[in-house]
């Protein structure tokens, strides 16, 4: 053992990899259990008065029976939280280049304004004359997304993407019953499409039918041009797409649709390649939805809330879903029913798609994050992410196997070519990354690419964040080559949990606690 | 960078873009420093109303409660604020623990036996769950109660009415005086009712739900105020096959109506057919116990057009805020708020029908009731906002088609309510009258 010179032991032995501890707990790392496993089903960490019990007119309504709700005082509720908060990788300690989720760096000024009370704590159904600063931010704010994506119109209201997208094709929909043309049943997609683009023609009514992608990762336009017809309502591009690649052809292909009498939907969950640089309008389209929890940083927080807002062509506007914010004689007005709409000589509108106004508090983070950045910085932002990218592909192309020739626009796709023969596959090449201390990139999406790799490192991440990125990869490749697959099949070994087995969670779920549950555990 | 690549500028890496398409004059004002982006936004936020800034009594759907300071600070923490659904559960786990407990909280709220990891909100979950009574029934008629929250019945009809299916709206009901039963045919898939409904009344739904059961038909229940289920009985109980609603009353803000964060639970026999994510316990390959996201093969990444939902990012951060005011509140503590709800309900509801002209038309509610003015509710409501007293949401703001609501005003109190807000609502409405 090596002493300082008061004698005390400054270095510890050579300790042993697999420190087993009393506790469980690893250093830094606190195992935690359930509230339900706490035996606090009769406290609680708020102080309220006692109610005077005076009161009482819920009859024969009020609750008996014990409801099995655990209350935990403010100091174990903080500890029980944090701990649980310090078993989740964030974008705050790391890369998270999650392709196609735009894990990019969510400014904290933009937490802080929707935090004001005038913004969060503001009633939806409050008087007109006591939001007018709440309508003038969603008016605002629409006004900055029709003018980045070059659209007339824009629908405010669906929560996240996958609603955007409902919004939009809904509207496609009202579009064409007006004109008399209910019998397009056929919506057309790519086969490298996000889930939710085929998940939502189906909830529309329609059918979807996919299109093949050609050698170069986009569009088949042979194939696109075979599948057009009079039963057409529409076709959802991705664009860029989601192989992370431009679509050249991409007005030939709205003409082409537009010529057959369809509608041209766009995918603008990778906006943020070309906001500030490139306007959706002027290719073509009559709608996309954009995440604002993606291109406007407002954050995922581990899986939402997102807002999805909808622009529109001039054709498609008067069947957007109520409500809309309008201005008159210096007013904001709030249009909330269909009629209203109507009388204003709006058209049909295309009903409502959630109560109330859209996600108010992704609106404010995502109008503070565009006047930071201005007009300027959005298509600076673009063009950084753009060239991390590349970057990256550039220089993981010596060890791994890019999926296309070429550039890219905000992602780099790779696919599992480079693992051929190693034993190790995309998954466990994904999960040696959690070793090295990365949350791994997007697996398995698009379909078309086998075993597909999608790294989007976003804007935020400095020259030197990306350099040990790649260095780690082209390691990693380096290892999965020279035969080392048994660490790959190993990992991850460093987190706080290895592989879970998703096999059995699916065949015999266990989706809640319940006291049985615990008994079973203390057995 | 560029000379690693082996590109000349950035814009070589736009080559595929159409020339004419690139780099388009795009007219928004340049970058601002972060003081100067806080005044021009809190100069918008000036101009709102803040609920907290006097008296306030508006609720239907959204309501203002007490949020413990805590819950915004774990809520704000990077490791939850700013990580994504939880595709890697190995460095995840945070997140999936606090989704299983949110499972557990709703399935004990509701009195269900599952619970999903949460929708958008309580409008979608109810639409959602119209179509998922579709799937289940394979019929395509949905009947919706006179007292369901209007924007939840739009919400449904916009989502039904786009597979073709057909929907039967019963007339305003404001009295919980409505025949659902009669209403069921061999056709219906399922019943939509809510409560507390639209204007206060608590329901009791257990024969309704024998009646359901009978005919084939699904009883779906909506609770737009979460906090109700510590005082009253759960839909579950009452035999509901599906329960839907908005969570935002535990742990979340106003925000204007959203982010907010919907629930959905449901018996374990029809888990299949269920719309959004579940988390599920498994162990890992030491054999220690965790948590995967779980029963994936009826999303969208999987089942693509045959999807239970499209449904993906859905409210996780606002299910986060959810869980975290619940631990704090426990089953003690929730029963204690709710009481204090619906105390400063009565107390209200007795205060206004000392107003001349004023009826109060709900007998049992829980912390929102409904009473009939002499006159046009809207612009009491105006006359009452330039005093500073915001005394609830109007009929006509919701039915603006239907006349007879037009002079209905509903009124909810919530722990916030002093005794000195009700006497300025009291006495503010006096005079407006
Ligand atoms: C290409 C693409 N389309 C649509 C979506 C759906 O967006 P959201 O998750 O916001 O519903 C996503 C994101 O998950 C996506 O990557």
């Amino acid at each position: 053992m090596t002493m300082n010179k008061e004698g005390r032991p400054t270095r510890g032995d050579a300790a042993t990899a697999d420190v087993v501890t009393f506790t469980g707990n690893k250093a830094l790392q606190i195992e935690e259990s359930l509230s339900f496993e706490k035996d606090a089903f009769a406290s609680t960490g708020v102080d309220f008065p006692a109610p005077s019990g005076k009161h009482d007119r819920l009859g024969a309504m009020k609750r008996a029976g014990a409801i099995g709700l655990p209350g935990l005082s403010e100091p174990e509720a903080m500890r029980h939280f944090v701990r649980l908060s310090q078993k989740n990788y964030a974008i705050d300690m790391g890369p998270f280049p999650l392709g196609s989720c735009t894990m990019k760096h969510n400014p904290r000024l933009n937490e802080k304004m929707a935090r004001l009370p005038g913004f969060g704590d503001v009633h939806p159904l409050q008087p007109e004359s006591t939001v007018q600063g709440a309508l003038e931010l969603i008016d605002t704010l629409a006004h900055w997304l029709m003018e980045l994506t070059g659209m007339p119109a824009v629908a405010m209201s669906p929560k996240a993407g996958a609603h955007g997208e409902l919004c939009g094709m809904m509207t496609i929909k009202a579009a064409l019953d007006a004109k008399g043309e209910g019998h397009r049943t056929r919506v057309l997609a790519p086969e490298s499409a996000h889930g939710t683009n085929p998940a939502t023609a189906a909830q529309c009514g329609f059918s979807v039918d996919a299109i093949p992608a050609d050698e170069t990762g986009r569009v088949d336009l042979a194939a696109f041009r075979a599948k057009l017809g009079p039963d057409v309502a529409a076709i959802m591009v991705t664009n860029p797409n989601t192989c992370g690649l431009f679509e050249r052809d991409i007005k030939a292909i709205a003409d082409a649709v537009h010529a057959v009498g369809g509608y041209f939907y766009c995918d603008g969950a990778n906006f943020n390649a070309i906001a500030g640089k490139v306007r959706p309008g002027d290719l073509g389209v009559d709608a996309m939805h954009i995440n604002l929890h993606k291109t406007f940083s407002t954050p995922h927080g581990g899986g939402g809330p997102g807002s999805g807002p909808v622009v529109l062509s001039a054709a498609l506007a008067p069947f957007a879903p109520v409500p809309y914010v309008v201005k008159e004689g210096g007013k904001y007005h709030l249009v909330e029913t269909r009629r209203a709409a109507k009388a204003e000589g709006e058209g049909t509108a295309g009903g409502r798609i959630t109560a109330f106004n859209g996600q108010m508090g992704m609106f404010v983070r995502a109008l503070a994050y565009m006047l930071s950045h201005g007009g300027d910085g959005v298509r600076q932002a673009s063009e950084d992410a753009v060239l991390n990218a590349n970057y990256i592909l550039a220089r993981l192309k010596k060890e791994m196997s890019p999926a296309f020739a070429g550039y890219c626009m905000h992602e780099a796709l790779f696919n599992d070519d480079f693992l051929k023969d190693t034993g190790v596959d995309t998954l466990d090449f994904a999960k040696a990354m959690i070793d090295e201390g990365y949350h791994p990139m997007t697996m398995y999406f698009p379909l078309v690419v086998h075993g597909a790799m999608l790294i989007e490192p976003t804007e935020s991440e400095s020259k030197e964040e990306l350099d040990l990125f790649c260095d780690a990869l082209l390691d990693l490749a380096r290892r999965a080559k020279a035969g080392e697959s048994a660490r790959f099949k190993a990992s991850p070994m460093l987190s706080p949990r290895r592989r879970l087995d998703e096999t059995a969670a699916a065949r015999k779920p266990v989706l809640r606690w319940t006291p049985e549950l615990g008994a079973r555990a203390a057995e | 960078m560029l000379a690693a690549i082996g590109a000349k500028t950035v814009d070589d890496l736009y080559g595929d873009v159409p020339k004419s398409a690139l780099n388009a004059k795009i007219d928004l004002p340049a970058h601002k420093g972060e003081l100067e982006v806080e005044r021009m936004m809190g100069a918008m936020a000036a101009k709102n109303r803040a609920a907290g800034a006097g008296p306030f009594f508006v609720g239907c759907g959204a309501y203002k409660h007490h949020v413990p300071a805590t819950v915004d600070h774990i809520i704000q923490r990077s490791e939850f604020l700013t990580s994504y659904t939880p595709y890697q559960p190995e460095i995840a786990q945070g997140t999936l623990q606090y989704l299983f407990e949110f499972q557990t909280q709703i399935a004990a709220l509701t009195g269900m036996e599952v619970a999903n990891a949460s929708m958008y909100d309580g409008s979608t979950a109810c639409a959602e769950a119209a179509l998922m009574a579709r799937r289940v029934t394979k019929r395509g008629r949905v009947v919706l109660s006179g007292a369901l929250h209007p924007h939840y019945a739009a919400t449904t009809r916009t989502n039904v009415e786009l597979l073709g299916d057909k929907v039967v709206q019963l007339p305003i009901d404001t009295g919980a005086t409505e025949d659902l039963a009669a209403a069921i045919d061999g056709e219906t898939s399922c019943v939509i009712v809510q409560t507390p409904d639209v204007f206060g009344n608590v329901r009791d739904l257990s024969a309704l739900a024998k009646e359901c059961q009978a005919k084939g038909a699904l009883l779906v229940a909506v609770v737009t105020e979460i906090m109700s289920l510590g005082a009253v009985k759960s839909p579950g109980e009452m035999g509901a096959d599906i329960v839907v609603g908005e969570g935002q009353s535990i742990g979340n803000g106003l925000n204007f109506g959203g982010p907010y964060v919907g629930f959905f639970a449901t018996r374990e026999k029809l888990i299949r057919q269920t719309p959004g994510r579940y988390c599920g316990m498994t162990v890992d390959a030491d054999g220690k116990r965790g948590f995967v996201l779980t029963l994936s093969t009826r999303e969208q990444h999987i089942r693509r057009d045959k999807a239970t939902s499209n449904i993906c990012t859905n409210s996780g951060l606002c299910a986060l805020a959810f869980t975290v005011h619940m631990t704090l509140l426990g089953e003690a503590g929730l029963r204690r708020v709710a009481m204090l709800n619906h105390e400063a309900a009565c107390k209200t509801a007795d205060a206004l029908s000392s107003v001349k002209g004023v009826s109060v038309l709900t007998k049992s509610y829980f912390n929102e009731f409904t009473v009939r003015l002499p006159k046009n509710a809207t612009g009491i409501v105006e006359k009452l906002a330039a005093e500073g007293v915001l005394a609830g949401v109007p009929g006509e703001r919701l039915w603006p088609h239907d006349k007879d609501a037009h002079d209905l005003l509903i009124v909810a109190a919530t722990e916030c309510v002093t005794d000195a807000d009700i006497e300025a609502l009291r006495s503010n409405l006096e005079r407006a009258l």
